[in-house]
């Protein structure tokens, strides 16, 4: 699914812990323009669990989440109007 | 763009960039930041720290004594090892202990008519805290920064009572629309003579510290066109709107103070009541 969603930008956040995680996912956003698509690649447990609420939580959308076959996640997320 | 925060940067400031106000972008703002703070007392203390610990990437201390046991009481910069060291060094030291991201430039003097203007402009400082301990110095440096356009937070301590507002040229009251001139000698006492509960910098020099963070950034409201005041024995926080005063003496429309005045340094005793 997420295959046919066009990204801007990608950012791997696997080699970070909360929330450190959320903090290099908000300044890869502050990059991009409104409506403009960041593929996140992310860890299983706390990550995949805080990331996308906190995403929401600022605005944002997400898009699609893919669980890879080595237990880590894909995420799309779409600049949100909200984030300042 | 792309941000320049190294890994251990964003780890540092993650708390700040996690704010929506603040980000990544605001970060950097905060680095390329450059503060002067004069006077390293009860105010100057909190607030250099605060700055420091905040990543703001040039600070200007200005001051010319040296530390007092009795300082050290409220002015938390400085420890017990330094009594007898220049305060501008002792400050230098702990900032650069606290955070290397830091670069500290030193004025080792007592600002007057001939020297504020040099040391404004020596680093083109974006704002400047009024960390003085008196009249003379709190006028020479209201007038410095209408001079020079340079915003500012005024602020004074005494006993248990505290206040503060702030200068943003063209935007609202200079200090002398509020306090035309200086008071009379022997009308008010100063800290040393009257006392001062330790913690009263500690509130009011990081409230300053809040408004130079906030300049910086170029998010909230300013205390433009306020002042602040803080009463510690009764909790009471009152925020007096002031206009600006378009027959002031040197902000206002025809300014009558065209240069700056060195006042003479009151020399009173407390009055007994």
């Amino acid at each position: 699914m997420s295959e046919t969603v066009r990204t801007d930008h990608v950012i791997d956040i696997t080699d970070v812990v909360c929330p450190i995680t959320f903090v290099k996912v908000k300044m890869a956003l502050e990059d991009l323009e409104d409506g403009q698509n960041l593929r996140i690649h992310l860890n299983e447990g706390e990550p995949i669990q805080n990331v996308p609420r906190s995403l929401k939580d600022e605005g944002h959308k997400v898009l699609s989440v893919d669980r890879k076959d080595d237990g880590t996640y894909d995420l799309v997320v779409q600049k949100g109007g909200l984030s300042a | 763009m792309s941000s320049t925060l190294t890994n251990e940067q964003i780890e540092r400031y993650s708390r700040h960039i996690i704010l929506k106000q603040v980000g990544g972008k605001g970060q950097e703002k905060l680095l390329n930041g450059k503060v002067l703070v004069i006077g390293t007392g009860g105010l100057g203390a909190p607030a250099a720290m605060y700055l420091a610990a905040a990543g703001v990437g040039h600070i200007g201390l200005v001051d010319f004594d040296v530390v007092d046991l009795s300082n050290l009481q409220r002015q938390i910069i400085h420890q017990t090892k330094d009594v007898g060291k220049p305060k501008i060094l002792s400050a230098e030291e702990t900032i650069h202990e606290m955070n290397p991201d830091v670069a500290v430039h030193t004025y080792h003097e007592m600002v007057h008519a001939a020297n504020i203007r040099d040391i404004i402009r020596d680093q083109d400082y974006d704002f400047i805290i009024d960390g003085t301990d008196n009249f003379p110095a709190k006028f020479l440096i209201n007038d410095a920064c209408v001079f020079e356009k340079k915003a500012y937070s005024h602020a004074g301590i005494i006993r248990f009572q505290g206040q503060l507002m702030t200068y943003v040229p063209g935007q609202g009251p200079c200090y002398r629309c509020v306090f035309p001139t200086m008071p009379p000698k022997d009308a008010v006492p100063t800290c040393r003579q009257a006392g001062v509960l330790g913690v009263m910098g500690g509130i009011i020099g990081t409230l300053q510290a809040t408004e130079a963070l906030k300049y910086l950034l170029g998010i909230g409201d300013l205390l433009t066109g306020f002042l602040l005041t803080y009463d510690a024995l009764t909790m009471t926080f009152r925020k007096i709107r002031i206009p600006r005063n378009h027959d002031c003496a040197v902000c206002g429309d025809h300014p009558t103070i065209t240069e700056l005045i060195d006042y003479e340094q009151p020399s009173c005793d407390l009055r007994t009541h």
